[in-house]
């Protein structure tokens, strides 16, 4: 006869839990873009309470889009992630279509060749990688950074590209090659559009560390004309640190675009994470 | 039987095609620099003259008590910094990747969402959020901890020599946690339901039934998750670098294997920038990484195989 209010006492306690957590998830980002539509007087009195008529300001925001150039930063990070995400996409689908597709030799050292840099970290190359983009002069141009994710990125590619390669059926493309295509056509006009919801996982998953990343641009691309959002948001907070309303508001536009990607792409992006086991 | 194979086929040239971009860009970006870093650290420079030193440079780096000591340093800091992410992560990684699981849960694709937020933003934006959060300039955990009466337990904590690298562990694991909780999610979502059933057939439910069912067979997950936080802790550097400085204060108590490549290569301060040294420090980050990659891969996941179904 108990059993009703147990259940609803459990099912209570892991709300409680999980709700719990939640607010530990999102309340400093929360607090940090509230704050940033605040006067300086009601960030630091009322750090907690949510912008009212009397307390909202702009001033953070004039500030960061008067000093910094974050428009360019963050045209410079669209550039980087959508160049790299092509390349890598691009080159990992044929890559993976050829070790899939194919019986060659040498076709099991490459797939293992590849597999290697999964679990390498390409930051350990650093120092011969600046060496040689120094040398070609690509210092300080978007394109080594283009460069450098698009190598990142295909191990992971090509490996999760291959096991959706195998799943299109080999009548489909035999029927190609019967009616005379070449294995080019074979390649983009039918296999490339049926891996298409592999290949978004992938992408969702590569753009993350490029996005993010300060390493590389810090080392390759540090001019003024080359900052991605991440590099441009850390200089310029460095140089603002004082001023808490221009910090508030350079995190608050630094973080919106990665959030909104987020909150767009999160089905997706969670599907590809938990392989499927997610509807 | 009768014509042997001399018949030689067509040259497949579009599988070379397939490959060379991928192979090209892979094998100049990531596979020549790595080997051509292991190869800088065998040498030294001086008046602009390179020259062979053999294991010179690991002497210096193990050896000169001036390197010895900040590499030991780094080290021991980038082992703790792991540690707190094993202990606090994967407990509570689990833990809400369990609740998460629990059947007919209302609200779990919005608690998933949110959860997994942290995760997707840059360690910048990140390391700056907290050291706001914390900072005793504005006051905000202290107020949020008085209205919980524990006022008195604030202190300066990024500031502080004895807790600064416990304080940016943290913040690093409040921001990862979302990838273990995903993967464990998965893989208790991937327990095929004839197990969980024969269990509750045997009044195995609840607590025990996790215990005693699930965990076990979420392990190699476990495993996974564990070799992945290895590898990202021992090159991890930006949220360091942003909240402490590549000085990694105070007085280097936060320094971990990734600032201290970052300083010794590009120097700071009055010290120069060594491409050599920073290429022997690299080269003991590729080996640390790699043995424990290779250990988990021939040993650990060899002995997990017979959990798969």
């Amino acid at each position: 006869m108990s059993q009703v209010p147990i259940f609803r006492m459990r099912r209570a306690v892991v709300h409680g839990l999980l709700g719990g957590y939640t607010l530990i998830a999102i309340l400093p980002v929360l607090l940090i873009i509230m704050n940033s539509f605040k006067d300086r007087k009601a960030i630091f009195n009322h750090p907690l309470s949510p912008p009212g008529p009397a307390s909202f300001s702009l001033i953070g925001y004039e500030t960061v889009l008067k000093q910094g150039d974050f428009l360019a930063y963050f045209q410079n990070s669209l550039i980087v992630t959508i160049g790299s995400l092509f390349f890598i996409l691009l080159f990992g689908a044929m890559a993976s279509f050829a070790l899939t597709e194919y019986r060659f030799r040498g076709n099991v050292f490459i797939g293992l060749f590849l597999a290697l840099g999964v679990m390498v970290p390409i930051r350990l190359g650093t120092i011969a990688i600046l060496e040689m983009m120094a040398k070609s002069g690509l210092v300080n141009s978007l394109f080594a950074l283009i460069l450098v994710y698009t190598a990142q990125g295909l191990p992971l590619a090509c490996f999760v590209l291959s096991e959706f390669m195998r799943t299109v059926s080999a009548d489909l493309k035999n029927a190609g090659r019967v009616d005379g295509l070449s294995e080019y056509v074979v390649f983009f006009r039918l296999v490339l559009p049926l891996v298409r919801p592999a290949m978004a996982t992938v992408a969702i998953f590569s753009m993350i560390p490029i996005w993010n990343d300060l390493w590389f641009p810090l080392i390759l691309a540090p001019s003024e004309a080359t900052k991605t959002i991440t590099l441009g948001t850390q200089v310029f907070i460095g140089q603002f640190v004082t001023n808490w309303n221009a910090v508030l508001a350079a995190l608050t536009l630094s973080l919106t675009p990665a959030l909104v990607l987020y909150l767009i792409f999160s089905r997706q992006l969670i599907r590809g994470l938990t392989a499927g086991a997610v509807k | 039987m009768s014509e042997p194979v001399h018949i030689r086929r067509p040259r497949r040239w579009h599988i070379a095609v397939f490959l060379a971009p991928a192979l090209a860009v892979y094998t100049t970006l990531m596979v020549i620099p790595l080997v051509e870093t292991l190869r800088l650290s065998l040498f030294t420079e001086q008046d602009q003259v390179r020259s062979f030193v053999g294991l010179g440079n690991f002497i210096t780096l193990f050896g000169d008590p001036r390197w010895a000591q900040a590499f030991w340093n780094a080290l021991l800091n980038n082992i703790e910094f792991f540690s707190i992410h094993m202990a606090v992560q994967n407990p509570v990684g689990i833990a809400l990747a369990a609740l998460l699981s629990v059947p007919r849960l209302r609200g779990r694709a919005a608690y998933r969402t949110t959860l997994f937020m942290p995760t997707m933003l840059s360690f910048v934006v990140i390391g700056f959020i907290w050291k706001l959060i914390l900072s005793p300039l504005w006051g905000v955990t202290p107020s949020i901890m008085a209205a919980i009466g524990l006022k008195s337990l604030f202190g300066p904590w990024l500031g502080q020599e004895d807790t600064a690298l416990i304080a940016v562990s943290l913040v690093s694991v409040w921001q990862y946690i979302g990838i273990p909780m995903m993967l464990i999610y998965a893989a208790l979502l991937s327990i095929p339901e004839e197990v969980i059933e024969a269990a509750e057939c045997d009044g195995v439910v609840g607590v025990a039934q996790f215990w005693k069912i699930k965990l076990p067979l979420i392990l190699p997950a476990i495993g996974l998750i564990s070799v992945l936080t290895f590898v990202a802790n021992f090159n991890a550097f930006d949220l360091i670098y942003v909240s402490q400085g590549a000085l990694a204060g105070p007085n280097f108590a936060t320094d971990i294997l990734g600032t201290f490549l970052y300083r010794t290569f590009f120097g700071h301060q009055l010290q120069l920038g060594d491409q050599h040294m920073g290429a022997t420090i690299a080269t003991v980050m590729f080996l640390i990484i790699l043995s424990v990659v290779a250990f988990y891969l021939l040993v650990i996941q060899r002995r997990m195989r017979r959990y798969e179904f």
